[in-house]
């Protein structure tokens, strides 16, 4: 920008690779994760002079994607990952895919062979953009130096608007090589991208004469909240209308969990009232959610009676799965603007809602089915130990976990206030989030606080990364649910397979009983030491404050503790896959009885 | 292909930015989105920058508007019409490959005529038939082909333009140069 001031007649000449770098600190990059080799070496060698950007060196590709991911969740800003070709290319696969499936922007910057190799089985020569397109809001294959600026820009431009999400620029080796002039900003060339973002007027006044209307409505809060930020616009609508409100998986602090019209998270594991209240109103409106099948459950059965006002940013979700009868293409935070305004005429002209008896039900469901678990004497309850994390942690430490049990339970059992607190893979389901997440999400917020709660099978999906954390200043706080066991699997086993545990144990060696096998395989406090991290580890409750507090007051290293539960923990309520979400169990066998009040 | 389905036939006229890859990204998204092509007919446009994919989709009309929200979502894809077949123009192209020989070149021959088909090439023992119309007429003209013996086929994709003097292409192509 200043070279361009100076000397406006001419651009200066700029080798791709400088470009790359110029026009990553031209858009405000502070950080990358990433791992160099053959293709993207080029690119390397700029960016070890860059003042500007903090390039973290990761230890597998999987982990620059979802630590990207991870300061893209945290800070709101597009997350960058960067990786040579072939095998480090396709190492970003899951977390790209990972990405797609949750929304979240991220660039991943790949190298490629040089272009007279492409198409020839080069080696370490992989069609990434062929591969990712499925998985990318878009991607670009770069073969000139004059060209990367503008797909940089461009892939920005694409992953930060509209539905957010990943972005891959392919750049072949010789046009990181190759000179052209450089010249920023530069014009986008994008006439098929056109993110609607603004409401139609009629639609939003459809929906504030609905809410009106309503008895039994349910604000059905997802991830397009957050993205929107559209937090306080959201409380806003809540409490001028006083509808109950639910936060899906992905929008887990939109709202205040401490707030008396939330009624918790709807879905497979959602509190009995969220699920049932979804399924018995008679109007929901969606707010940047998806009717994801973990959400509906049986989909011909859910919420039967309910219209539907479905407001996204994306067209393609609206009447997806289910039929929206009110259709509102648009951002969040311009929807619920404009949905409080509209609610203000309705409510002024005394069309407001009364809700009083939805409440007096919602409120006997909640008082009567409240989340819980059960603790035996001198056991070590998984949500025990996620409990006191958060309540020790507070509502101002960002919370990363993997995928099974222990996240539903720290969607359960920690309060969410504030958003962007709560990182985990919903869509994907991806195991070994947790850790580089954690790590992407520390970087990007050094103030803040970050514990990953992971379990023991996805923590060694990807704990290489504590080398990259203990090695680059960056102290997370890792607490392993450690059930010796691949715990929802296990679940699942116990409830539908006749409690065949078919290699689901992580814990006992072939051949070994149970009573027999004591070993320690991997011990996590000797490997936390080995990675240069403090490991401790909890086997009983009345370790688990002490231990955290210890955790808390470390901030030089990252932390492992090795919390060794119970493995027949499991996690309710639960609707069982397939089924209606009227065959929520709020307990094993325990069938909540709706009929009695209905009568 | 030919049989009646009770699901819908539709005809979509997809412009697309002239850029390597684009097809790809098109005929891949209806793969992975469960969404069957009947018929793919690719080629330029009066404008450079613009192709145009003519689609035929066997759809209900609910999937129908998914696929064309998620061909949208594609950042090449610059405009989807469907054309309903009332109100506008379909045409495919055929090549024919028909063993006839001299004694029977003449009845071959006179089976064209009311087809509006004709021969563009011709061997001792077999001719080549270029027809065009709706599919309805040519399958016709297949049915009375194929007892002569058809050596082979080759059929275009479907090709369509709307009726009157409207263009589907001059607003996509004001926002094409309004973007470079």
């Amino acid at each position: 920008m200043t070279e361009q001031g100076s000397s406006s007649l001419r651009a200066p000449e700029l080798t791709g690779a400088q470009a790359l770098i110029r026009a990553l600190e031209e858009l405000g990059v502070d950080t990358v994760f990433g791992i160099p080799g053959g293709a993207i070496l080029p690119a390397y060698d700029p960016m070890f002079d860059s003042k500007q950007l903090r390039h973290i060196l990761v230890r597998h590709e999987q982990g620059a994607g979802h630590a990207a991911t991870g300061y893209a969740q945290a800070t709101g800003k597009v997350g960058v990952c960067i990786a040579t070709s072939g095998p480090g290319a396709t190492n970003l696969v899951t977390p790209i895919a990972d990405a797609y499936m949750d929304s979240v922007p991220i660039v991943a910057i790949t190298g490629q062979v040089a272009s007279s190799l492409i198409g020839t089985d080069g080696f370490q020569e992989a069609d990434i953009c062929g591969i990712t397109m499925p998985i990318t809001k878009h991607n670009f294959l770069v073969t000139r130096a004059e060209d990367i600026p503008r797909a940089i820009a461009e892939a920005f431009h694409i992953a930060a608007t509209g539905r957010p999400g990943p972005v891959l620029v392919d750049i072949a080796k010789d046009a990181m090589q190759a000179s052209a002039p450089f010249r920023w900003p530069v014009e986008l060339n994008l006439p098929g991208y056109r993110p609607v973002s603004k409401p139609h007027g009629k639609q939003i006044r459809e929906a504030a004469r609905l809410l009106g209307l309503a008895k039994r409505p349910v604000l059905y809060v997802g991830g397009g909240v957050l993205k929107a930020r559209a937090t306080a616009e959201l409380l806003e609508l809540a409490e001028l209308t006083g509808a109950p409100v639910v936060t899906t998986l992905m929008a887990r602090g939109a709202f205040p969990d401490s707030h008396k019209q939330h009624l918790g998270m709807p879905g497979m594991h959602g509190s009995v009232a969220a699920v049932t209240a979804l399924q018995k109103s008679d109007l929901i409106v969606a707010l940047g959610a998806r009717f994801d099948d973990r959400v509906t459950g049986k989909l011909t059965s859910f919420a039967p009676d309910a219209k539907v006002v479905h407001a996204d940013i994306d067209p393609a979700e609206i009447s997806k799965n289910r039929t929206a009868d009110v259709p509102i293409v648009g951002d969040c935070r311009e929807v619920l603007t404009e949905l409080a305004a509209a609610v203000r005429t309705e409510q002024a002209a005394d069309r407001g809602g009364d809700y009083s008896g939805w409440w007096e039900q919602l409120e006997d469901w909640r008082t009567r089915y409240p989340l819980g678990y059960e603790t035996e004497a001198g056991q070590l309850a998984p949500q025990y130990v996620i409990e006191r994390i958060g309540k020790i942690a507070g509502p101002d430490a960002i919370y990363t976990t993997g995928v099974g049990q222990h996240q539903m339970w720290a969607a359960q059992f920690i309060s969410y206030e504030k958003p962007n607190t709560f990182l985990n893979s919903g869509g994907a389901g991806t195991m070994g989030y947790g850790v580089p997440a954690a790590m992407g999400a520390k970087a990007g917020r050094p103030d803040a606080t970050v514990w990953c709660i992971d379990g023991d099978g996805c923590f060694q999906m990807t704990n290489q990364e504590l080398a990259t954390c203990a090695l680059n200043n960056i102290p997370i706080k890792i607490a392993i649910i450690n059930n010796g066991a691949l715990g929802m699997v296990r679940q699942w086993q116990t409830l539908f397979y006749n409690q065949r545990y078919s290699n689901t144990d992580l814990r006992r060696g072939a051949g070994v009983s149970a009573a027999e096998d004591h070993r320690r395989i991997p011990d996590f406090v000797k490997l936390a030491e080995a990675y240069g991290c403090v490991g401790l580890r909890c086997e009983s409750p009345d370790q688990v404050d002490a231990v955290i507090e210890k955790a808390m007051a470390i901030n030089d290293a990252p932390v492992v503790i090795d919390f060794v539960v119970h493995e027949d923990a499991m996690v309710w309520p639960m609707v069982p896959a397939g089924l209606s979400n009227d065959e929520i169990l709020a307990a094993r066998d325990q069938r909540p009885d709706f009929d009695e009040e209905s009568e | 292909m030919t049989n009646s389905a009770p699901t819908q036939t539709h005809t979509l006229s997809v412009l697309v930015e002239n850029r390597p890859g684009v097809l790809a990204r098109v005929s891949a998204l209806f793969s992975r989105r469960g969404f069957n092509i009947e018929s793919l007919a690719v080629g330029p446009t009066e404008h450079s920058e613009i192709s145009r994919i003519t689609l035929v989709v066997n759809v209900e009309d609910h999937p129908l508007e998914q696929v064309t929200k998620q061909l949208n979502k594609l950042v090449n894809v610059l405009k989807i019409v469907e054309l309903e077949p009332s109100a506008c123009v379909r045409r495919e192209l055929i090549l024919v490959k028909v063993r006839a020989d001299a004694t029977e070149r003449q009845h071959v021959l006179a089976t064209l005529e009311p087809f509006g088909a004709r021969v563009v090439d011709m061997s001792t023992d077999s001719l080549v038939i270029e027809a065009t119309g709706e599919s309805a007429k040519l399958e016709a003209l297949l049915r009375v082909l194929e007892p002569f013996g058809v050596k082979e086929l080759v059929q275009s994709g479907l090709l369509a333009v709307g009726r009157g003097s409207r263009s589907i292409t001059d607003r996509s192509l004001r926002a094409v140069e309004r973007a470079a």
